[in-house]
């Protein structure tokens, strides 16, 4: 072991293994490209970061740039899921993680709200349905502790 | 195995997954698939209808670490994969029978699934002698053939399976062939990668699932949504190339500043893969990330291409340049250098790969 301790491993303070690219920036650009668009014309866009070939420090420098907004959101289906809103209103972060914790989706839409902050009306269909039956079932519990008060 | 009559849309919504739920999933799928970010609502429109396929999965001259790929799966999970896109009804590592009742659930999807099932094979297959390799007493070469005359398609999974692999590599002492060797009457896929990115191989079946179509193929028969990039072109450290900043050994300063490396030599100019942007081991990184460069494993005759560590010989100093020169060549290993001049290459190797576009005008 004193063998190894004697290896001089330097370590530069500046972080110069950052491997940086400015990709980042690239990015940063399409981003403004892509709201002037939305503004323009109501038309949403949404940039797949998984398909984007960033170097170890890529991911945070962007980030840090769009730093955190108004509006965040955590969303359990299938794992959890993160959105949140940057510091610039209609740049959404939205981050998908299956139920291993695992990224499976990493994307920026600019966007008025990401479609997977809406209900879906199959899902308020089947939430109508199931209202109904805690109704029913809540008015035969109330009839049958109540029943003077039935007509 | 399992019940393929129900759509992927019935399955998931009894496991009770929501449409919110089913839109992640489909956002996943896009996202593997390579797909433009706005296609999840057309993936889930597709995967809405989509029957499970019945799938045989045959190992031959392997060494598991395609199976092994396969099961560190995240975007789809193995579970995913096994339970909700495909019906997996034959694969030696996963599956619970063996001997007779292996064969016989293997026999009975075939029968079932007739004109229908997709074939996935791992590994190469021996012609030197029938012995080299059997599985229940059935060579590989007559296992092939049987299992492939009814399937719909054919999957090549790994480098072994698509172009003969480590197997094939000199002397070829079995005298190992590709699928598409023996195989020609029937589309085949070849998803090569020594091993192959595991969201690359589960990939392609979701776009069967999603399309059923097969994807659109590359030369050497590579789904282009995957394969369609060399390494390169998508890299990270591309940049440093462009501005001639390289590093010269693994220790140097450009190592440590993450510079290129292609002086060391990365392999990436010639070689089509994903590992870019899908990475390995969940997203974490990948061989270029690592520092090392990289080998070309997803293209043929890799293993006898010479040294992992000696530059391609493609002169670095004009970008425009070598993109041409290494375009017409095919970007392949050996085709990469067919157009230079043999005393500049020589100079190249020794002094690697610093020739310059100059420098082969001169001796040409």
């Amino acid at each position: 072991m004193n063998v190894l301790d004697d290896i001089n491993i330097p370590v530069d303070p500046s972080g110069a293994l950052s491997g940086e690219t400015g990709n980042a920036l690239i990015l940063l650009q399409e981003i403004a490209h892509a709201m002037r668009h939305l503004l323009e014309t109501g038309e949403s866009r949404t940039l797949d970061l998984l398909a984007i070939p960033f170097g170890p420090t890529d991911e945070d420098r962007l980030l840090s740039e769009l730093g955190q907004g108004e509006v965040s959101a955590t969303l359990n289906a299938l794992g959890e899921s993160r959105v949140w809103e940057s510091r610039y209103s209609g740049v959404w972060v939205v981050e998908h993680r299956n139920l291993d914790g695992q990224r499976v989706a990493f994307q920026i839409e600019i966007t008025r709200m990401p479609e997977i902050l809406c209900a879906h009306s199959a899902d308020i269909e089947s939430g109508l349905k199931r209202l109904n039956e805690t109704l029913i079932t809540g008015r035969q519990g109330f009839t049958s502790e109540n029943p003077q008060e039935e007509p | 195995m399992t019940d393929n009559s129900s759509t992927l849309g019935e399955s998931l919504r009894r496991q009770g997954v929501t449409r919110r739920g089913f839109l992640k999933f489909c956002t996943a799928t896009a996202s593997m698939l390579a797909l433009p970010a706005g296609m999840a609502p057309a993936v889930a429109a597709a995967l809405e209808k989509a029957r499970r396929p019945s799938v045989i999965w045959l190992s031959f001259q392997e060494c598991t670490g395609c199976t092994e790929s396969l099961t560190r799966s995240h975007a789809p999970t193995v579970e995913n994969l096994l339970f909700d896109y495909i019906s997996l009804d034959y694969h030696h590592t996963l599956q619970a029978a063996s001997g007779a009742a292996a064969e016989a659930a293997r026999e009975k999807a075939m029968h079932d699934n007739a004109g229908k099932y997709l074939l996935v094979v791992d590994g190469s297959i021996p012609l030197g002698h029938p012995g080299y390799s059997t599985i229940a007493g059935i060579s590989n070469l007559q296992m092939l053939q049987e299992t492939a005359a009814g399937a719909a398609a054919v999957i090549a999974v790994g480098t072994c399976a698509a172009f003969g692999g480590l197997p094939k590599a000199a002397p070829n002492p079995t005298g190992a062939v590709s699928v598409s060797d023996i195989i020609t009457d029937k589309p085949i896929i070849n998803v090569s990668g020594c091993p192959p990115i595991p969201s690359v191989i589960t990939g392609v079946l979701a776009h069967y699932l999603t399309f059923d179509t097969l994807p659109e193929l590359d030369q050497y028969g590579r789904p282009m949504a995957f394969f369609g990039t060399s390494i390169h072109d998508r890299c990270y450290r591309r940049p440093f190339y462009d501005k001639g900043l390289f590093a010269e050994t693994f220790d140097d300063e450009g190592a440590r500043k993450g510079w290129c490396l292609y002086k060391l030599g990365c392999k990436g100019p010639m070689a089509y893969n994903a590992c870019a942007t899908m990475k390995w081991n969940q997203g974490t990184s990948w061989p270029v990330e690592s520092g090392h460069g990289c080998l070309g494993c997803s293209e043929p005759s890799f293993w006898d291409a010479g040294g992992f560590y000696k530059a391609l010989s493609i002169p670095t100093g004009d970008i425009s340049r070598t993109v041409g020169i290494a375009g017409a060549a095919g970007l392949a290993i050996g085709a990469a250098a067919v157009g230079l001049n043999r005393a500049a290459k020589s100079r190249a190797k020794q002094q690697h790969g610093t020739v310059t576009v100059d420098d082969l005008e001169k001796t040409s």
